[in-house]
């Protein structure tokens, strides 16, 4: 589904990324994991298309397309999902409004109809239940007022209405507690398929009990030291990032 | 990116284009003289010729305010024509007579003075540089009394009404714009709504600037007896010129005990181009009291055009109980400069004041909230809440708020709420990561901020107030 190659990219002349290779097929949950800093947000920011970041090196291929050249709007209508770490307000502009442009934008480029906005809603409050969201988030402005538990269940609600291929998940498990991170899990695991892909970037290995990767890749200083089964989460958690560290020291 | 943002802003001015009509404008130049030549061309009573004499003797003593926080050149007030007028042969009887290319000019701005397209539902006065050209359904509404005609006719017609009325809420010397205008005011819209009477539908007048060189200095006089209700629409647009052309009106509203009027504005004078040649100066006073116990007057105005705008929307709370608001979209692009605000004057008892106002600033513009709420010590149990948020759309755009506050009782209470916003980057690109492009992102961040100013339009406003804005009207789901 997507491959990434030798990605080099920097922001405000720093660079961040120093060469990721990574592919992700379709049906796969892949974890990112890393200390503070070593550029797992860059990546899923680069991914998406974020302006601040720029790309120095490399390519990215999704679905054989180079997602490099496509304008961040191009990648969400071509199936790219983030869920953002830290997600936007937008005040006086309702949640189901600015869903219902978003969905009906990807729609669109798939040549696919519009939905109405009967349609939409009957479609929006199917989606609620999945991340058992309350129907007053309906009509409340985007993220505006939202506790950091309610905004990160935003983000999932919005990811199960637009049904990307591709979910990129920033720090999704951040600034939630355990009954929240719960729901969260489960509304990405229902929304999984063998059709779809997920990039699980996380800074704890808690997350990862509830949503289980196929594949852990750690990151370290802008590269992707090592990959593994699920097991190596655990390892992570147990002995913490610094037995990597020395691991790359005795390599060195 | 922030080249498309201008662009969606600075949308072509659509209604830039000139008509070629044969006008009767007199030269140049002001004097008592002149002001004598207007008040005769109009027919007008000695008493009304005194009072513009009166108050052209006290403009002459006054100076042009420095105060506000704008930059504009010096005008020369005698190079300026006072009046002018499409010429017209014949006193006209019915819609049919008006110059057909005069009803072209209006469909052209998308206004129907024809009254078969009675589904609108709203009533029209266009006013064309000097003089009002039309009005439309005035015999619907006469069969309830409601009186709504040119302000000239209302003159001919209703003396005594004009007379009472005139000046009762913004004095001939109020300010020097005021002054100005009550010297030269040459037409404008005049409504009645008598006793117990609630005005069935939209009154609206249509301001059109065409003449070069000329200034326009409309007034405007709405009564709304006890117990009456009207909702009243302005609009206003000019062709483009280069150079700078005066606009100075007066609005006066009255509401006496328990009734109600609504005055919305879509202002969309010429701004001027990129550079800040040419444009409207918009110097406007406008005022409403609540003369009467439970009286209600609300403004609510979307401020786009013009290159400098001056202008307060005020209400008097004179009535116990009575209620003021003031709602305002402040756009300014450009080299436009926007200074404007309101100012709540609690007198009565248990009187109340709502202020909303959204400014946005975009390219060189700079946008100034100034407000006065001003608590009166028997004005007991009043109460106002204001709200100021500014939004900035790049980095060379300014904006400036200046609340006064006055409170003279103890019994009464203020709330200020202010806040300045960045149309940021990261709104942006979260809503281009759920597919959304650029421009239609920023046209739902605008209307998101201005949209407690739109809700309170009336449909066919909102509808252009958000087309101006590059908006697309939020079809709100559930």
């Amino acid at each position: 589904m997507i491959e990434i190659k030798n990605l080099h990219a920097s922001v405000n002349g720093k660079e961040i990324l120093k060469g990721i290779n990574l592919t992700v097929n379709a049906g796969e949950v892949h974890a990112i994991m890393g200390p503070n800093g070593s550029g797992k947000s860059t990546l899923a920011q680069v991914l998406s298309g974020h302006p601040a970041y720029q790309v120095t090196q490399g390519e990215v291929l999704f679905e054989g397309e180079n997602l490099l050249d496509m304008e961040p709007e191009k990648r969400a209508h071509a199936g790219v999902f983030l869920a953002f770490q830290y997600p936007v307000e937008i005040p006086g502009v309702s949640n189901s409004y600015f869903l219902k442009a978003g969905l009906n934008e990807i729609r669109k480029s798939r040549g696919q109809e519009e939905l109405d906005s009967m349609q939409f809603l009957k479609l929006l409050k199917e989606k609620m239940k999945v991340v058992e969201m309350d129907p007053s988030f309906i009509n409340r402005p985007v993220n505006e007022g939202f506790s950091g538990g309610e905004k990160k269940r935003n983000e999932i609600l919005q990811m199960a209405v637009l049904e990307p291929k591709l979910a990129i998940l920033d720090e999704t498990d951040s600034g939630l507690d355990i009954d929240a991170l719960k729901i969260v899990s489960s509304g990405v695991n229902k929304l999984k398929s063998p059709k779809n892909a997920t990039i699980v970037v996380t800074h704890y290995q808690r997350l990862l009990n509830y949503i289980v990767p196929d594949v852990v890749h750690v990151l370290v200083n802008g590269r992707i030291v090592k990959s593994g089964g699920k097991d190596l989460a655990m390892e992570l958690e147990a002995n913490g990032y610094d037995f990597i560290r020395e691991e790359m020291l005795q390599n060195a | 990116m922030s080249e498309t943002i201008e662009e969606l802003v600075s949308q072509e001015y659509k209604y830039g284009f000139t008509t070629n009509i044969e006008t009767d404008t007199i030269p140049p130049g002001l004097n008592e003289d002149v002001v004598r030549v207007i008040s005769k061309k109009k027919n007008e009573p000695e008493w009304l010729t005194e009072w513009r004499l009166k108050a052209f003797r006290v403009w002459k003593t006054m100076e042009e305010p420095r105060w506000p926080n704008l930059k504009y050149a010096k005008i020369d007030y005698q190079s300026i024509s006072y009046y002018s007028a499409p010429k017209q042969t014949k006193k006209l009887n019915s819609l049919d007579e008006v110059d057909p290319i005069l009803l072209e000019t209006y469909e052209k701005l998308g206004i129907s003075l024809t009254e078969q397209k009675r589904l609108t539902g709203v009533a029209v006065d266009a006013v064309f540089d000097s003089v009002s050209v039309a009005t439309t359904f005035k015999e619907t509404l006469k069969e309830k009394g409601i009186i709504f005609c040119s302000f000239s006719e209302a003159v001919q017609e209703h003396p005594e009404l004009v007379k009472k009325y005139l000046g009762s809420v913004v004095p001939y010397a109020d300010n020097y714009f005021a002054a100005l205008n009550s010297a030269v005011f040459s037409d404008g819209s005049f409504c009645f709504i008598p006793k117990g009477v609630r005005c069935p539908m939209e009154l609206s007048t249509y301001f059109r600037i065409n003449a070069s060189n000329t200034g326009q200095f409309e007034r405007t006089l709405i009564i709304a007896e006890e117990g009456a209700y009207v909702s009243y629409l302005e609009g206003c647009t000019a062709p483009m010129r280069d150079e700078n052309q005066l606009h100075a009106a007066v609005v006066e509203l009255v509401a006496l005990d328990n009734a109600e009027v609504k005055y919305s504005t879509v202002q969309n004078w010429y701004a001027g181009d990129k550079d800040g040649k040419g444009g409207i100066y918009n110097f406007v006073t406008k005022r409403g009291k609540c003369a009467g116990v439970n009286s209600k007057i609300s403004w609510t105005q979307v401020e786009t055009g013009s290159a400098i705008t001056w202008k307060y929307p005020s209400v008097i709370l004179l009535g116990d109980n009575s209620i003021g608001e003031f709602y305002s979209v402040a756009v300014v692009n450009n080299r436009q400069d926007a200074d404007t605000g309101t100012k709540m004057h609690h007198i009565g008892k248990n009187t109340r004041s709502t202020i909303v106002s959204k400014g946005i600033s975009a390219g060189r513009g700079n946008n100034t909230y100034r407000g006065l709420v001003n608590i009166g010590k028997n004005a007991t149990n009043s109460r106002n809440y204001t709200q100021c948020d500014s939004m900035l759309i790049g980095n060379k755009c300014s904006a400036n708020t200046f609340p006064y506050i006055e409170v003279k009782n103890s019994s009464s209470s203020v709330e200020h709420e202010a806040s300045t916003s960045k149309i940021g980057e990261d709104q942006i690109f979260y809503c281009k990561q759920r597919g959304i492009n650029t421009e239609n992102a920023i046209s739902m961040i605008i209307n998101g901020f201005a949209k407690e100013v739109f809700k309170n339009l009336p449909m066919e406003f909102a509808v252009e107030a958000q087309k101006l804005l590059g908006i697309s009207l939020e079809g709100s789901v559930g």
